[in-house]
């Protein structure tokens, strides 16, 4: 069994399509046999090139939804198309702010279940794996009833590789009048100040913890990262204690990264945690407590205090 | 103002989960306690219903009756709470459990629906704008900030980039991340109080919710198999004696990556 209309939901920022969109319609690609993306914003048209190379023969275009936080009219839009014949076997939506919102609201409107946190499909698409309890336990499962089934997919789960199609076929797909669902309107975004590569780009994330001590002391992590051209990130109990923004969060409920090399200090490791890192590729931990559950994904580590072994770390770093 | 705060209760994520071996869900029959992510909600709800009158509603499904982890948010200082219980819940998808929590937050008129951006456990995250679209009413998740202005919602949303301020009139549902604001421990005189205030408890016939659209019937999916994780498998562990740094230097090396 195979499916046959995949959809994505594809996110286009001013750059272009994010990474995750690409990771998702090259997925799309190996499980059905025609790849359509759906995206909105006011420059879609303009990466129709960017969607066809990774796979989309079409584009459904939604268009600027303006200050409308983007869940409910990208929703509507897309329940007008299903609701009006045109539908897929299966929609994969992108497990971030906006996509969870899409995903929240398509399958309540059009009363399907969901399948969320998916980070891999097997039996061409009709069956999807899922991590559960910090990554200790893989799950398979699958739809029971009539699609269109929606799949909500982890960052990193697929590779992303370009298939080589032509620029994709755009064709307008407004969104409905949203209604009074639709009343919450962004009246101003911030941007917070990132320097070096993203978090979830980069090849090299260094992290701290709550071991590091105090907020201060995050600046170890930082310089660390920067000497090795890599990317800040941190645990979910720092960023509750406000020591660093939401944005470098990694575990759970934060960004799941795949580096080369992850460097974990002060991090005790709980589930939370390592079922957003644990898929790196090499793995050092640094933490004075030998009992902590980070050491049981750690290629290296060392047992000891970070405001010892960073401060020397650093200086070799800088004498090389 | 009402706010009605959704919360969970779950069994400790401490403990090593058990899933039951024919129907692969989790295994719910133990002591539960409420999800860490949903005080955080409680807190806020606390904070913004602090006027003459206002009160925050507890809604919350569990088997067995459970009100544990509600006795713990009736602690922190909610007035009362709703329970759904029922054995005809077990195996509910998030979509099934939207249905009940909706049919019982109609029940209590709120001006403001709180919940965590998504459970401890089963983190699927989408009960907050399914929810919404059942009550048909706006929604704004990933709030890191709230605060009201007449029946105006200003909200901090968290963002890839950063955030967004957010305005959405009222009645509305909102999620709220993990340090949106730092609970508080329930007091002696909280935890005393909290043995005598109502909890309502409903079965899925009391909210008129069709019994064909919750459970495991009602789930559009099923879990086939479940199987432990491949380990990773600990490297080499070392206790630092000054070498630590030097120990990593030669790892990165090693990796080429410097």
């Amino acid at each position: 069994m195979a499916l046959g209309t995949v959809w994505v939901l594809a996110e286009v920022g001013e750059s272009g399509p994010t990474s995750l969109t690409y990771e998702l319609l090259t997925e799309a690609r190996s499980v059905g046999s025609a790849v359509a993306a759906v995206a909105w914003g006011p420059s879609t048209a303009e990466h129709a090139a960017a969607l066809g190379e990774y796979g989309a023969t079409k584009v459904y275009d939604i268009g600027d939804v303006g200050e409308t936080l983007p869940g409910v009219p990208v929703a509507g839009a897309i329940a007008a198309l299903i609701e009006g014949g045109d539908k897929p076997d299966a929609l994969l939506l992108p497990a971030s702010y906006d996509g969870r919102d899409v995903a929240g609201r398509l399958s309540a409107r059009l009363n399907l279940p969901v399948l969320t946190n998916v980070v891999g499909l097997s039996e061409g698409g009709t069956e999807s794996q899922h991590t559960l309890f910090g990554g200790t336990i893989s799950a398979t499962a699958r739809f029971t009833g009539a699609g269109p089934h929606l799949y909500v997919v982890r960052a990193k789960s697929f590779a992303a590789e370009p298939g080589g199609g032509g620029a994709a076929e755009v064709v307008s797909a407004p969104a409905p009048e949203p209604g009074a669902t639709g009343a919450a309107r962004v009246i101003a975004r911030h941007v917070e100040e990132r320097s070096g590569p993203k978090l979830d780009e980069a090849s090299i994330i260094v992290s701290g913890g709550r071991g590091l001590g105090s907020a201060d002391k995050y600046e170890m992590i930082e310089q660390l990262a920067s000497l090795l051209h890599g990317a800040a990130g941190a645990s979910r109990a720092i960023v509750d204690a406000g020591w660093v923004p939401y944005a470098r969060q990694v575990g759970q409920t934060g960004k799941t990264v795949k580096p080369n090399l992850y460097i974990a200090c002060g991090i005790s490791g709980a589930t939370q945690h390592l079922v957003g890192m644990k898929g790196s590729k090499n793995i050092v931990a640094v933490n004075k407590d030998q009992d902590a559950p980070i050491f049981t994904v750690a290629d290296l580590g060392i047992v000891g205090d970070v405001h010892k072994v960073l401060p020397a770390l650093i200086e070799a770093l800088k004498s090389r | 103002m009402n706010v009605v705060v959704c919360v969970k209760q779950i069994p400790d994520p401490a403990a090593p989960p058990a899933l039951d071996p024919t129907t692969h869900t989790l295994d719910r029959t133990g002591k539960l306690i409420l999800d860490d992510s949903d005080a955080y909600g409680v807190e806020m709800g606390l904070q913004l219903a602090s006027g003459e009158g206002d009160e925050v509603t507890l809604v919350s499904m569990a088997p067995g009756g459970e009100v544990s982890g509600l006795r713990t948010a009736l602690a922190m200082g909610a007035a009362k709470a709703i329970l759904v219980s029922d054995d005809a819940l077990a195996g509910s998808d998030a979509l099934g459990t939207a249905k009940v929590l909706a049919a019982a937050i109609r029940r209590a008129e709120p001006d403001l629906v709180l919940t965590a951006t998504e459970s401890t456990d089963g983190y699927t995250g989408t009960i907050p704008a399914q929810l919404a679209e059942l009550l048909g009413l706006p929604s704004v998740t990933f709030a890191k900030k709230i605060s009201i202005d007449g029946s105006t919602l200003k909200v901090e949303r968290q963002t890839e980039a950063g955030y967004d301020e957010v305005e959405c009139p009222m009645p509305a549902v909102v999620s709220v991340t993990a340090g949106v604001v730092e609970p508080r421990y329930p007091s002696f005189k909280g935890i005393m109080a909290a043995k005598s205030k109502p909890v309502d408890i409903l079965t899925v016939d009391d909210l008129g919710v069709s019994k064909d659209e919750v459970g495991a019937t009602g789930a559009g999916q099923e879990i086939t198999g479940v199987a432990k994780a491949e380990d990773r498998g600990a490297g080499e562990i070392v206790v630092d004696e000054g070498d630590g740094a030097q120990r990593i230097v030669a790892f990165l090396q090693e990796l080429k990556v410097i």
